[in-house]
């Protein structure tokens, strides 16, 4: 299989603010780039087909599905994960939310579930149910029924708009 | 899962990516939004030896709207058509809001759904329905192919190892007349591929006459599939309940499904017939609406 010239590449990333570099193979997918090689296991790996969402992370502020990008294609980039939204030991708007509101269960979507809400509740922080329940159909959750997340998004969507703390 | 190992390559320019893929042949694959490609490549039913990804090739990404119509870069995103706001093509954002779910949406693109040819792609039925063409291009030429004359069969296209698909071109409405379209889609659940899809276009003058009508078929064929003798059933006609049924029957004899575990052959050809008659009464009321409101 190996013919001798599957180069290994350098991938240099901002993630969460903070600028990391590494050398992998070069089909290394970007969810496993950031658990294996950066060590931030916060981006979960659900389904690893591109149907669940839980490994959603922000590129260039823009959901994907990081199980279905090369970790290659992110070089140059901004990437935000899970672990950037905390800040300073103070949850963020929509932590803070997820929490007040019960939007989790076993807490596997959560990660994925975040990142897309965070997109959205930046570009539209008002966002009514619809937007939210259309913002969130690639993001599955088996616990929750989804009526407790959609409330959390709402409420910091609210927080947000109030304090434009985002 | 993780793909076969690859030589890969990020090329900045259209004559970059030309010259990767005349070196490499059959061996090389182009990677756009990866949306496809990388979960092909996962379960190991494609395992290139070459990836030219073309993301980083500014070229693909132009977007241009004139008299005569809409050139879209091949790298145009679904969610760039999701939100786009072209009274002129109103079935573009239609479709593009049915496709896989808001994220893949955010990364896959227009010219990599056609150049993958999945019969099921909801674009290949609604640029079907508005006429559209691809420019396929390498370093010897470019060309430009109807879409009907590039769909080939399932996964295969006209597009040569040595092309790459630059952009797509939508023919504008013509004049005098405004533009309809609409987008219906049988799937078992959210973001699925079609169990059947229908794109249904039609400009109308303003006695509401159908000047030009398109109708597309996705998941009903080995390709997606131009519902022809349905189209010209409509030209000239007033959009009368007995036109749209007519029509809709025979856009379900143009139908060409198969029997799976998504539904019987029967069935999926009786929703072509049940999607067109909805989608051509919705456009007819819509005209109406329109029709109203400016009288």
């Amino acid at each position: 299989m190996d013919n001798g010239k599957r180069q290994s590449v350098t991938v240099r990333v901002q993630i969460n603010g903070e600028t990391r570099e590494a050398a992998v193979e070069s089909r290394t997918l970007l969810a496993y780039f950031i658990r294996d090689t950066l060590g931030l296991t916060g981006t979960h790996v659900g389904c690893d087909t591109t149907s669940c969402g839980a490994c959603t992370v922000l590129l260039d502020g823009v959901p994907v599905k990081s199980c279905t990008v090369l970790a290659v294609q992110a070089h140059g980039h901004q990437l935000e994960t899970v672990e950037g939204l905390e800040q300073d030991g103070k949850l963020h708007p929509l932590q803070q939310a997820f929490w007040d509101n019960h939007g989790l269960q076993c807490g596997f979507c959560t990660p994925g579930m975040l990142m897309t809400a965070l997109a959205l509740v930046r570009q539209e922080p008002l966002a009514d149910e619809e937007t939210i329940r259309r913002a969130i159909s690639g993001n599955l959750c088996r616990c929750t029924g989804y009526m407790n997340i959609v409330k959390a998004i709402r409420q910091a969507g609210r927080t947000v708009a109030q304090t434009q703390e985002v | 899962m993780f793909p076969n190992p690859f030589d890969y390559y990020a090329p900045e320019t259209c004559d970059d990516v030309y010259a990767l893929l005349h070196e490499h042949g059959y061996d090389a694959k182009v990677i756009a939004g990866g949306q496809s490609l990388l979960p092909m490549m996962k379960l190991r039913l494609a395992a290139p030896e070459v990836l030219v990804d073309v993301n980083n090739v500014a070229d693909l990404r132009t977007m241009a709207v004139s008299d005569t119509g809409l050139r879209l870069g091949a790298l145009t995103r679904h969610a760039e058509m999701e939100r786009a706001q072209w009274p002129d093509y109103p079935l573009l954002s239609a479709t593009a809001g049915h496709i896989a779910d808001p994220i893949v949406r955010n990364r896959g693109t227009m010219g990599g759904s056609l150049a993958h040819a999945d019969p099921a792609a909801d674009w290949g039925a609604a640029l079907l329905a508005l006429d559209a063409r691809v420019t396929l291009a390498d370093a010897a030429r470019s060309r430009e192919v109807r879409l009907d004359d590039f769909f080939v069969d399932t996964f295969t296209t006209v597009l040569e190892p040595t092309e790459l698909l630059t952009a797509i071109v939508i023919p504008a409405p013509p004049r005098e007349s405004r533009p309809f379209g609409q987008y219906l889609k049988l799937e078992r659940k959210v973001g699925d591929f079609a169990v059947v899809g229908v794109a249904v276009t039609a400009s109308l003058d303003d006695a509401g006459r159908v000047v030009t009508a398109g109708i597309g078929l996705a998941s009903v064929g080995p390709r997606p599939l131009k519902a022809q003798a349905a189209e010209a059933l409509l030209v000239g006609q007033t959009l009368s309940p007995a036109v749209i049924r007519e029509a809709a029957e025979a856009a379900s004899q143009a139908a060409d499904p198969v029997s799976d575990r998504r539904g019987s052959a029967e069935y999926k050809r009786t929703m072509v017939r049940v999607f067109v008659e909805r989608g051509l009464a919705k456009i007819q009321a819509d005209w109406e609406l329109v029709n109203r409101a400016s009288a």
